[in-house]
């Protein structure tokens, strides 16, 4: 068996360097097709129903009129008389129709009498939620370094201990912070084309996990899951919200075997918004205390939001965020809340959890009139993840980076010019990002070609790239010489593209495979050239014996030599598994990373308009596959941070509970004109490509908002309390206003 | 969408045979980046589209000594690259804040005149007017600061009225007989609809707005959009200014609020604040603050007057050459 290890450190030909995307021409050109492009013969297009109401009854429901609509070829109903509707957009019926306008035409025409309940949005105001009896149970989160007495009532030490800390502490901090609800807003709306053939489901479905949708719709549609072809070989985007089969994706399975015709199925945009997942909102009210210093030395906090129709909440588990001192109190309430349901959102919880508690951090810099880097990185005492050196290492990068030595002022004390003041701010976050469980075949076909054949996804980040890295570098050949086959449910099982698992996954199986299908090939050549095995090597197109590269042959001639035989070979890595022989960790892939982002932006003190200047995100990331992709996540992950620091939210109106700018006009995003300068630097010693390969999917999307935050409050010098920072929010906190 | 007839005369007086006397009944479509999305959402559900792109005497730019004149299917981008439009900052830089080049390839200057209000409850199917009470107790955040008592609590959508009124345009309107022709001021185009039925423009259902005329008359002029981002999304509020300065002291002055009332709003008073002064930051501020007096917020976008004092001072700053102080 290979011995499954990265080449060492500087060797490596293939992984680590800068490659174009395999896929890029085609995306480009629009050859690629995604879900959204799959028209087979004899299409139909099915529109669906939604809620107009945030919360009702359905009283009676009458397809018919929708049936006699020209063109409608079938109508079905997902709900019935009685059901209850909890928000806008909640789906009722589907209808296929000979055209797209055909179908929404029958979808208008379809009878739905309501019962409108009241309904509850409000996810802000903890007191009318509680008074509404909309609260549910929240969690806790309390440490103390100092015990209580065995007669000690616990939360009464705790709120003694905890006051006494406030009492003792140099300084007391309290605020406000907040984060609304954001949606996912894929470019791509949820939906897919469904086709019978021979009885079987072929779904073309736009999903972040291929291999393991198949059972969600076969359950429902009372088939196995081997009837069922998931197909997917590109995605419009998807960000945790795409994992699922959903309620319209398995209708379109039932309007296909209803009708004997392929079915589309796509959400409209105002229902991918509505419908298709949202963020948590959060927001955190806190008592913090630190010594003169800045160091924080005891944190107390409330916090709440929702999550929409079912409970949930932003973990107080990961609050304060990054930096847990030892003496703190974190309670959390869930507000339930007639809004569409939460779906995991890039990093969920870390975002809001860094934007609801670095900005204490921050304020307390400006209270005591100190550098906020300086007291981001004293508090790194409190740092419980094992990377506190590598933050101060990051920090230190960052700061070089930005020009934070020469450009800081203390907060609102900057020069002035015009109406315009300037500000920086920090923050850092921390993700897992280990590999997920993946199979893949690898084969080598006597012609010299070489493939990759594996049940994943590439969601627009670049894995088909990554993986003919991987498989180029194991035999010494170039990526273009690397077929990778994904994106169907039939291939080997890979797991679903969330949790920044992919990379680690993908670069596990395809190594192993590699290296296993390597060594069969190697012990075909061997007697060719008169050596065994072990004494040959892969490099640069040629097998060749080690040390004496002119005892070699050219890839293609050595692969003439496996005659009829293909080597095909398995490679599989199962998630936290260890090595079968040693017990030890793998050495290809790992888990935890950290960053350190710092944000240079630009106020209009008079229309409370926030400029992004510059951002800097340093990232650690183990060993680097595909560089330029790496990078790519960190650039997307910014803007996407910039666009909830400053842009997007969902907008419910509190009087008809309606989400109001469900609508890409209505929905703010930043365009490219609102990024500013983004930075990206990889943090990567030796030490770091040692650990093996670590997703970054996510961990650069969670520290924006702080960081935005805090260079907002430096500009300004007040808390812009709640993000995003729209200019409404920024005029009313300079007023003195909570906003 | 729902299913029309389809029309595409080649002619204006075949655009007047094919409009219809009933509102509803007959959409005009000239870019289409407006009228396509409010039908995809049965907000408009129009039995006839009339096409009026294919009616080449709507198409282009005309100039002579008095003045400029456009015709109503012109596209924006036409328009921005236009040389005798040149003396129209004001008219160029709104074209430019669009920031779509989508939008200003694909849209005409006689659609952003008559587009629909972006208010998000006519733009989720509440009605225009029979959402006034839902606006009034809902989320106003971008409603309107003036004009608002009545049902009408939307803002005018125009990017491009505030610099045309400011300037003192014109427009040519035909319909509803063939022959029927006739010249107004493009601020007496605008109206503040009491009816659903009734449009945001005097135009009747079957008139057709063909040209817009900017006549020549010295002023310096600027428009200042308050943005929230450099996309395509609708500035929070915008003003236009257009002065005629003789040495150094304003003499005559128009300045015109954008999406802050149903209609283009003409601020008298800021015009009074600056005529007879001359333009420094402290009498465009002053001018600023005028603007606002009358102004009375909705319960959710009391900053947008603070926003209008700002785009006020800062369009007069920016018509006469200053620097704005901000971004």
């Amino acid at each position: 068996m290979a011995n499954y290890v990265w080449p060492k450190f500087g060797t490596a030909t293939v992984i680590g360097k800068r490659h174009d995307r395999v896929d890029g021409v085609a995306k480009a050109t629009g050859t690629a097709k995604y879900a959204y492009d799959i028209n087979p013969a004899g299409m139909i297009i099915a529109r669906l129903l939604g809620s107009p109401h945030a919360h009702a009854k359905i009283k009676s429901i009458d397809l018919s009129p929708a049936k006699k609509v020209p063109g409608v070829v079938e109508a079905v109903a997902l709900k019935k008389a009685d059901d209850e509707l909890l928000f806008q957009g909640e789906e009722i019926a589907v209808v296929a129709a000979e055209s797209e306008a055909a179908a929404a035409e029958g979808v208008a025409a379809i009878k739905v009498e309501y019962e409108v309940l009241p309904h509850f949005v409000n996810d802000t105001d903890l007191a009318a939620a509680k008074a509404a009896g909309m609260t549910g149970k929240g969690g806790k989160n309390i440490s103390l370094a100092k015990e209580p007495g065995d007669d000690d009532d616990e939360d009464e030490f705790t709120e003694k201990e905890i006051n006494r800390l406030l009492k003792e502490s140099a300084v007391v901090v309290e605020g406000e912070y907040g984060i609304h609800m954001i949606t996912h807003m894929c470019l791509e709306p949820h939906g897919s084309t469904c086709e019978w053939k021979d009885g079987k489901l072929v779904a073309h479905l736009s999903t972040q996990n291929v291999s393991g949708t198949g059972p969600q719709f076969a359950g429902p549609l009372g088939i196995t899951a081997d009837d069922v072809t998931v197909h997917c070989d590109y995605i419009g985007g998807g960000f945790g919200s795409k994992f699922a089969a959903d309620t319209w994706g398995v209708a379109c399975a039932e309007l296909s075997k209803k009708t004997g015709r392929p079915v589309k199925l796509m959400l409209d945009r105002d229902q991918e918004l509505k419908i298709a997942g949202n963020r948590p909102s959060g927001f955190l009210k806190c008592r913090v205390g630190a010594d003169k210093n800045g160091v924080i030395t005891v944190w107390d906090s409330e916090q709440w939001g929702t999550a929409g129709a079912k409970p949930g909440v932003v973990s107080e588990k990961v609050v304060p965020y990054v930096y847990e001192p030892k003496n703190r109190r974190v309670i959390s309430h869930t507000i339930k809340t007639n809004r569409g349901l939460v779906r995991a959102w890039r990093a969920p919880n870390h975002p809001q959890a860094c934007a609801m508690s670095q900005t204490a951090i921050d304020d307390i810099a400006a209270k005591l009139g100190l550098n906020s880097l300086d007291v981001f990185k004293r508090n790194l005492v409190h740092v419980a993840n094992g990377k506190a050196e590598v933050y101060a290492a990051q920090m230190d990068v960052a700061a070089r980076l930005i020009g934070w030595n020469d450009k800081w002022h203390l907060h609102g004390k900057g020069p002035k010019k015009g109406s315009i003041v300037e500000g920086l701010g920090l923050a850092i976050h921390t993700w897992g990002g280990g590999g997920h469980t993946s199979k893949c075949t690898i084969r080598i076909s006597p012609d010299g070609g070489v493939s990759s054949t594996l049940g994943s996804q590439d969601l627009g980040v670049g894995t088909r790239t990554a993986i003919a890295a991987v498989v180029a570098e194991t035999f010494g050949l170039t990526i273009d010489d690397v077929q990778v086959n994904m994106g169907n449910s039939k291939y080997p099982a890979s797991g679903p593209s969330g949790g920044s698992t992919t990379i680690g996954g993908v670069s596990e199986s395809n190594r192993r495979g590699s290296l296993d299908a390597l060594d069969k090939l190697l012990a075909v050549v061997a007697p060719k050239l008169g050596v065994t095995a072990d004494q040959l090597e892969a490099k640069g197109g040629r097998i060749q014996v080690v040390g004496s590269p002119s005892k070699s042959l050219g890839w293609k001639e050595a692969c003439s030599l496996l005659g009829m035989n293909a080597i095909e070979a398995q490679g599989e890595y199962v998630r936290g598994s260890k090595d079968a022989k040693t017990g030890a960790d793998s050495k290809l892939s790992n888990s935890q990373v950290g960053g350190v982002q710092m944000a240079e932006v630009a106020v209009d003190l008079d229309t409370g308009v926030v400029k992004m200047k510059k951002f800097v995100a340093v990232q650690d990331v183990g060993t680097i596959i595909a560089r330029k992709q790496a990078e790519s996540q960190v650039y997307g992950s910014v803007i996407m941070g910039i666009a909830y620091a400053l842009f997007e939210e969902q907008i419910m109106d509190q009087a008809s509970g309606a989400f109001v700018n469900c609508e890409i006009a209505d929905y703010k995003l930043p365009r490219l004109g609102d990024i500013g300068d983004i930075v990206v630097e990889m943090y990567e010693p030796e030490s770091e490509y040692n650990r093996g390969v670590v997703g970054i999917g996510e961990p650069p999307v969670i520290a924006p908002g702080a960081a935005i935050s805090n260079a907002v409050a430096n500009a300004i010098g007040v808390r812009v309390s709640t993000l995003p920072m729209t200019p409404q929010r920024v005029l009313e906190a300079l007023k003195g206003r909570k906003a | 969408m729902k299913s029309f007839e389809y029309s595409a005369p080649r002619d204006e007086a075949g655009v007047l045979s094919v409009l219809s006397a009933e509102a509803g009944h007959t959409e005009i479509l000239a870019g289409g980046t407006d009228l396509i999305g409010l039908m995809k959402k049965f907000i408009v559900t129009p039995d006839r589209v009339v096409n009026i792109k294919e009616v080449r005497s709507l198409r282009g730019i005309d100039a002579d000594s008095e003045g400029v004149t456009i015709g109503a299917v012109t596209n924006l981008d036409d328009i921005l690259e236009s040389p005798h439009l040149n003396e129209f900052p004001s008219v160029q830089q709104a074209i430019r804040n669009m920031s779509s080049p989508q939008l200003q390839a694909q849209g005409t200057i006689g659609g952003d005149l008559c587009q629909r209000p972006r208010c998000w409850f006519y733009r989720n199917g509440y009605g225009r007017l029979a959402a006034a009470s839902l606006i009034a107790d809902g989320d106003n955040r971008f409603h309107a600061i003036f004009g608002n008592e009545g049902a009408a609590k939307f803002v005018s959508a125009s990017r491009l009225a505030p610099a045309l009124v400011a300037l003192g345009a014109e427009v040519r309107i035909i319909g509803p007989g063939s022959q029927d022709e006739l010249f107004m001021p493009l601020a007496s185009l605008f109206q503040t609809p009491r009816t659903e039925w009734q449009r945001e423009t005097v135009l009747e259902p079957n008139q057709l707005l063909t040209h817009i005329r900017i006549p020549r008359q010295g002023a310096a002029n600027g428009t200042y959009e308050v943005r929230h981002g450099e996309g395509p999304d609708y500035p929070l509020v915008a003003a236009s200014a257009a002065l005629r300065v003789e040495s150094g002291i304003v003499r005559q002055a128009a300045i015109v609020l954008g999406q802050v009332a149903p209609t283009p709003w003409f601020s008298a008073d800021a015009v009074r604040a600056i005529v007879g002064r001359p333009v420094t930051e402290v009498t465009a501020d002053a001018a600023g603050e005028a603007a606002i007096a009358t102004a009375t917020p909705l319960s959710g976008n009391g900053y947008k007057v603070q926003l209008a004092k700002v785009a006020v001072k800062r369009a007069i700053l920016s018509a006469a050459g200053l620097e704005t102080g901000g971004f």
